[in-house]
């Protein structure tokens, strides 16, 4: 069901987190798509069809008998010059993971959707981070959006960024299953003139594969090679908190959202004493949390990573720099990690490291499994994250909401 | 040459003999395989045959480590690496993506081949599933091309789904308990895709052995439209363990032998090619012993072990309903051995073929045949000494 009224030069649809990145991949004029059916991404896959059998969209759809195959032929798409729109959740995700291993070296803006699922065993259909964070490494960016309408923007900012020829990386969109891949919000969809304003064709210009240009792709390199050509990625990788930047900007003009800050999102923090810190769906509990605490008196705010990769150190030390401490949310785990202590926790540590000003950082995992983060459960963290500010003794790490 | 045949494909004509091949090269120096090795040839072979609008994708194994070194590649068309399981996906998304980009005018709309070449570990075993939907997709124009040099060649000659029966690899050595550790048969990959993808419009074997017939048999597959599919058989000295000058008469003699047939289907009609086409007409064939002898994989066979193989060879062309290509028979209501077979098996005369009449008729006598234990490599090992397992040159 669709509510649309114009609004400007947009309309508004009432749609859920996966039919939102399917518009965008329509206004995108995406060329190949491969679909293989896991929850809760699949959702686009089903979206994106219906679309091409109404004829809104033009497009290559392939039902892939894998998600190894699907993330090869969307790969193998991209090398011969077109848009491609790929995605899974969870094992499916980790099932291509060869694929996913290779697509940064190759230097192919391949985007896709990981609507975030637990790595079952045991079986689970709910969100971790784990199985996007798989690829944190390996040179993919990483977005995580808070709702529906972020999916539809920053599905656009993808192509915008990952295509960019300073850039030439893969683009993964964190979508938190459930909770933003199947609620429906009303979104904001831009017109296609403002959308081909925003993103131009897609152009691997002297690196295209094709007959009139014949190159060799991915020869075997080995030690002679491999070094220089890992650096012209990490090189690459560098640049692209500049190119955030600009795409912001634009973002910003054409669109009239987005946000002060490209990388993060600050939620009642000017006067804050302590913060918590997340990423995903947990937006709607914090801020629900952060407005109850502030009537009580609380100087508590919330900061919500939107890139995870590449990670805004510097802009990070900068802003929680001003906080006495910060309490990290994890949805996901990091077994054996320093303090064993979650994902983002250990990379926002390594972030403050070198910070004028540090403030103290705690952590909690929770949520895991699908299991619902309350704006009671928030209470808890900002209560623990209190402590820390006042330079009581608290535990490092918390898991919060387990069963003794 | 390069006139259009329906779907969009680019029509190759036939190139008869060898000395009506192109004099172009698409594949050249640069590679570092092993002398005599018949996987490469293969690639010249097909470079040549499909001509210069082709793009080639080639998995990993021999004929990417040793083959397509940074900045010396051999490739003049263009050519890209995928994942040792990817040779259908890789064909599929370069097809799709050409395809789309003409359709909305993004690209110069012309006929491109697709060519994604794999071994037989990556086609065979890993990426079977990927070939399978790909072959399902008939909207592509591509060909997999599958070099089968019988192992998994480049990290340093394992067992693979194509290794024949009892031959020794780094994975099944002989030793003083065992000394056939390959007890698996070699998977009919050409046979079982045809039987399960009758949409598919062309799919073969070959062998570099016999170059024009796999040539116009590369030819024969772009042209046809849609996905297609061929199997070529490539003797690998390292890995089969014999000297490098006997690459081409081994190939051959696998035809002759009756090991590995000869053939294509077209649009569902089977046809038998070169000297398989004579040995389904009757003609004698020679004794897997010949074959098997000159290679030192199957050093370690005894008479029973030659037995066995020539018995499994027999049942493939004297018991299988299409011999060597289809496995199983027909339990009725039709008894296939009195009427014709339903089997758009058009152009192979039954009355002519080898598999009918007294089994056994078409091969010499063998040593060891009649008193064949059921099992025989899981005899205690009696031999004193064993051969080697195969060297190790860590490629
Ligand atoms: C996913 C994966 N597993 C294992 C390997 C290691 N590997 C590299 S080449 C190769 C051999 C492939 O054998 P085949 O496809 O028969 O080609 P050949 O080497 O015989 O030419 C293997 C197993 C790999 N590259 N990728
Ligand atoms: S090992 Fe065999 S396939 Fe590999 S390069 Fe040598 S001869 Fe060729
Ligand atoms: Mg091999």
């Amino acid at each position: 069901m669709t509510i649309s009224k114009p609004l400007g030069r947009q309309t508004e649809k009432l749609t859920t987190g996966t039919q939102a990145v399917a518009q965008a991949v329509k206004l995108a004029d995406v060329d190949v798509m491969a679909a293989y059916p896991i929850r809760p991404y699949d959702g686009v896959m089903q979206a994106v069809a219906k679309l091409i059998a109404d004829g809104e969209l033009d497009a290559e759809y392939i039902v892939a008998e894998s998600e190894h195959s699907q993330f090869e032929i969307c790969k193998h798409a991209s090398a011969v010059g077109s848009r491609v729109f790929v995605g899974s959740s969870g094992v499916g995700w980790m099932y291509a993971m060869e694929s996913n291993a290779v697509t940064p070296s190759l230097r192919l803006p391949v985007v896709a959707m990981i609507g975030n699922r637990a790595l079952d065993d045991p079986g689970a259909f709910g969100v971790e981070h784990n199985d996007a964070m798989a690829v944190r490494d390996l040179g993919w960016l990483l977005f995580w959006v808070e709702d529906a309408q972020e999916c539809f923007d920053a599905t656009l900012m993808a192509y915008r960024v990952g295509e960019d020829k300073r850039v030439f990386l893969p683009v993964g969109l964190g979508v938190d299953g459930a909770f933003i891949t199947h609620s429906q919000t009303l979104i904001k969809i831009p017109d296609q003139e403002t959308v081909n304003e925003f993103l131009p064709p897609y152009d691997l210009g002297e690196r295209l594969l094709h007959p009139d240009n014949p190159i060799s792709i991915a020869p075997q390199a080995n030690e002679d090679w491999v070094m220089e050509i890992r650096k012209q990625t990490d090189d690459a990788a560098k640049r692209v908190k500049g190119v955030i930047r600009e795409a912001h900007d634009d973002f910003r003009r054409l669109f009239g959202r987005g946000g002060d800050n490209p990388f993060f999102e600050e939620y009642m923090t000017e006067d804050a004493e302590y913060v918590l810190f997340g990423m995903g769906s947990l937006g709607l509990p914090a801020k629900v949390m952060v407005r109850r605490l502030r009537d009580r008196g609380e100087k508590v705010g919330f900061v919500r990573l939107k890139w995870f990769r590449p990670f805004p150190d510097e802009e990070l030390a900068e802003v929680l720099g001003r906080f006495r401490a910060v309490g990290v949310v994890d949805r996901d785990y990091a077994y054996g990690s320093p303090q064993h202590g979650g994902v983002l926790f250990t990379d926002l540590r390594a972030a403050l490291y070198d910070a004028e000003r540090r403030p103290r950082v705690v952590n909690f995992i929770g949520g895991l499994g699908g299991r619902e983060l309350t704006p009671e459960m928030m209470d808890e963290m900002a209560y623990i994250t209190k402590r820390a500010a006042a330079g009581e003794t608290v535990p490092t790490v918390s898991w919060i909401g387990v069963r003794e | 040459m390069t006139t259009e045949a329906p779907g969009r494909a680019l029509k190759l004509e036939p190139i008869k003999s060898i000395k009506k091949a192109p004099k172009e090269e698409y594949f050249e120096s640069g590679h570092r395989t092993c002398q005599g090795c018949l996987s490469s040839l293969p690639m010249r072979l097909m470079a040549k045959a499909a001509g210069p609008r082709t793009i080639v994708l080639g998995t990993t194994g021999c004929m990417y480590v040793a083959n397509t070194t940074y900045m010396s590649t051999p490739w003049v068309v263009p050519w890209m690496h995928t994942q040792l399981g990817a040779a259908g996906s890789s064909a599929i998304g370069t097809a799709a993506g050409l395809k789309s980009l003409m359709r909305k005018g993004k690209m110069k709309d012309e006929p491109i081949n697709v060519i994604a070449f794999c071994g037989d570990g990556g086609g065979a075993d890993m990426g079977l599933s990927a070939i399978s939907a790909a072959l399902t997709d008939i909207e592509y124009n591509l060909l997999i091309f599958l070099y089968d040099n019988e192992s998994y060649a480049n990290t340093d000659i394992q067992t693979s789904g194509q290794t024949p029966w009892g031959a020794v690899t780094t994975f099944s050595p002989p030793g003083k308990k065992h000394r056939i550790m390959q007890r698996r048969w070699k998977k009919n990959v050409p046979g079982m895709l045809a039987a399960g993808h009758p949409d598919t419009r062309y799919i073969a074997s070959g062998t570099p052995a016999v170059p024009v017939d796999m040539m116009d048999k590369v030819r024969a597959a772009l042209s046809a439209g849609g996905p297609t599919y061929m199997h070529v058989l490539d003797p690998c000295p390292k890995g089969w363990h014999y000297d490098p000058e006997h690459s081409t008469e081994l190939g051959k003699l696998a035809i002759e032998t009756g090991i590995y047939p000869l053939y294509e289907i077209k649009d569902g009609v089977l046809n038998f090619t070169g000297k398989t086409k004579q040995l389904a007409l009757g003609r004698r064939r020679k004794p897997v012993r010949e074959y098997l002898e000159k290679q030192g994989r199957f050093a370690h066979f005894k008479n029973q072990d030659y037995a066995y193989f020539q018995k499994k060879v027999d049942e493939m062309w004297e018991q299988w309903i299409i011999p060597c290509v289809v496995a199983f028979s027909y339990g009725g209501p039709i008894n296939i051995t009195t009427e014709e077979p339903k089997v758009r098996n058009n152009n192979v005369k039954r009355e002519n073929a080898s598999w009918i009449g007294e089994p056994g008729h078409a091969h010499e006598e063998h040593e060891g045949v009649s008193d064949m234990p059921n099992e025989p490599w899981r005899d205690d090992n009696e031999l004193d000494e064993y051969p080697n397992a195969l060297p190790s040159m860590g490629q």
